[in-house]
């Protein structure tokens, strides 16, 4: 054949190169993946606008004080949210509290104690146990823990503390076993993973340099880990932390089972008590369509939304400004 | 005794510590399976899988509640895959730095945090409410927004491992950008896109919360998805909290079969997360 090309052949061969053949389908194509980012932009804002507009009536009807009303009385539909935000957060504070050394310990344990071949196993088995889900430690917590509390946990601290002025308010009321503290603990072993992983992160982006200087010095492992890495991760760790909050505060199957669900208000942690989220599942079946109690769970939703957008968005500034700077 | 030797017994002590806060954690998973297994396994018969949900002391099984959780699973990823991998792609390759991409990521990430039963009752007043009733497709569609963050998280994620390069050949050799996505970047990154799909069919199975408002549950069999249709975990939650011996053994029947699909389908996909870095 012809090692030169006819000029026919040349044309149409130029004329493949030219033609750019995404004309049409890369517009549609780019198309579609915009769409797809301002759905989810949508989606959240559709969230938000459909809790809002669901509970209004009853911010209607009771006023602002339905945020701190500690009334809960289907019968004579009187309602607040009082009790609920209380138990969110106590609950929630309780979880953290439990989880947080529990996390500093193993996030230490993985990233300068255990030995290499051993750090992803033993990390991706405490993974798991953010894998299992929710309902899983609502039932392992009321047939497992809810007893152990009542018949050996919370006796012995009520008889102990109890008595003492001030913290004693704690350790108040008979050992059902459900209520605040087992909640708290479920939760602290449903968050601990979280926490926990993003520790690990955040001390393995630490730079060896800064590390091997406090080495360089004499210090020992713990104090690196106090005074080199925890400092550099600080603001990260924080949100973390947060992330953890964030979890806790909107968790529902695991604690409708474990906190008793009372509606109401005690300091004690052995108390029964209820969260925004346990609230809106118990006490759903029971509420209309149209009715002024279905109107106060969305009011409801609506102020845990609100409480957790502020948590989770706090800890991903948090978190994001150390990891990416 | 000297501060150094004084020092030596804190780092001592703390890493004792330490050491007993992991084998801790691993204690209370061993607790959890183990606790599964011992009442969940004796449980686990073939009328499990072979007859529907029956009145106490009927003998009936958990076939309905099954087939129910694998369709509204099913249409949720039909729903949210595409979804979920068309934004994830989004934010690799259009939204990096961009305000929008930003705000996307944040939403997404936010989404992926957000409690579950709020998005049970969104679903609510968007499908139940305004069509009169409680539905499979409501508990599908509230099954999506709980996928979509998932996919959208670790596609993006997975996109960005993709080297720069790649994308940089193909369109130096004039492919269009819809070529260089489909047939380049997902495809390099596929696996890893996969284990983000895997990951959230786990997320989605155990969810009961945005059920209990949509779907329901339905003790009967139905395969209609305009009625309220049964599914796993809400069986389960229904059962468990109820004084009967042999439904309180089925609902542990139950939460054995989705620890166990749900942890398998997590190591898989960690399996094959580690083969990809």
């Amino acid at each position: 054949m012809d090692a030169t090309l006819t000029g026919n052949q040349a044309a149409s061969a130029m004329a493949v190169a030219r033609k750019p053949t995404g004309r049409l389908s890369d517009p549609i194509f780019v198309g579609v993946l915009w769409a797809s980012g301002i759905f989810v932009l949508i989606l959240l804002g559709l969230i938000i606008a459909m809790l809002f507009e669901g509970g209004l009536p009853a911010l209607r009807e009771f006023g602002i004080q339905f945020l701190w009303s500690t009334t809960w009385n289907p019968v004579t539909e009187k309602f607040g949210a009082g009790v609920m935000v209380f138990g969110t957060i106590f609950s929630a504070v309780i979880a953290v509290i439990i989880a947080l050394p529990l996390s500093f310990g193993i996030a230490f344990f993985l990233t300068e104690i255990a030995p290499g071949p051993l750090r992803r196993p033993i990390g991706v088995a405490i993974q798991l146990l953010a894998a299992i889900p929710s309902i899983i430690y609502g039932m392992w917590g009321f047939f497992v823990i809810v007893p152990l509390m009542a018949a050996y946990v919370q006796p012995p601290l009520i008889d102990l503390l109890g008595p003492l002025p001030v913290i004693g308010a704690l350790f108040q009321g008979p050992p059902l076993g459900a209520g605040m503290l087992t909640a708290g603990l479920i939760m602290a072993i449903m968050i601990l993973p979280f926490i926990t992983a993003m520790f690990v992160e955040v001390l393995e982006s630490v730079p060896p340099m800064i590390k091997e200087s406090a080495y360089g010095v004499g210090a020992t492992t713990y104090e690196v880990y106090r005074n080199v890495s925890v400092p550099y991760g600080r603001t990260a760790m924080v949100g973390a932390v947060m992330l953890g909050l964030g979890r806790a505060l909107g968790e529902t199957m695991a604690v409708t089972f474990v906190i008793g669900n009372a509606t109401r208000m005690s300091a004690s942690l052995f108390a029964p008590g209820s969260t925004i989220a346990s609230t809106i599942a118990n006490e759903f079946p029971e509420a209309g369509p149209g009715s002024l109690k279905l109107q106060s769970l969305l009011e409801l939703g609506f102020i845990l939304f609100v409480i957790s957008f502020i948590v989770l968005a706090l800890s991903r500034l948090l978190v994001r400004s150390k990891l990416k700077g | 005794m000297s501060s150094l030797a004084r020092r030596r017994a804190t780092d001592y002590t703390v890493k004792v510590i330490s050491v007993a806060f992991a084998a801790f954690a691993l204690l209370l998973l061993a607790w959890i399976l183990w606790t599964l297994v011992v009442r969940g396994l004796p449980a686990i018969g073939p009328h499990v899988f072979t007859r529907i949900t029956l009145p106490p002391g009927a003998g009936g099984g958990l076939l309905n509640a099954i087939v129910g959780s694998l369709i509204q699973i099913g249409i949720a990823l039909v729903i949210g895959t595409p979804i979920g991998l068309m934004c994830g792609t989004f934010l690799a390759e259009h939204g990096k730095t961009t305000p929008v991409g930003n705000a996307v990521r944040f939403v997404n990430d936010v989404l992926l945090s957000a409690p579950s039963i709020l998005i049970g009752l969104f679903v609510y007043q968007l499908l139940v409410m305004p069509f009169g009733g409680f539905s499979g497709w409501a508990g599908a569609a509230a099954l999506a927004v709980i996928i979509i963050p998932v996919v959208v998280r670790t596609t993006e994620d997975m996109l960005n491992l993709v080297p720069i390069g790649l994308r940089e050949a193909a369109f130096a050799l004039g492919a269009p950008q819809w070529k260089v996505v489909t047939l380049i970047t997902w495809r390099a990154a596929r696996a890893g896109i996969v284990t983000g799909i895997l990951l959230a069919i786990a997320r989605a199975a155990g969810e009961t919360a945005p059920l209990l408002f949509t779907s329901l549950g339905n003790n009967g069999w139905s395969l209609d998805m305009n009625a309220p249709m049964a599914s796993l975990p809400i069986a389960i939650y229904q059962y468990a909290a109820s004084p009967f011996e042999d439904w309180v053994a089925l609902a542990w029947a139950g939460a054995l079969l989705i620890t166990v699909g749900v942890l398998t389908l997590n190591i898989l996909s960690r399996l094959v997360l580690a083969k990809m870095k």
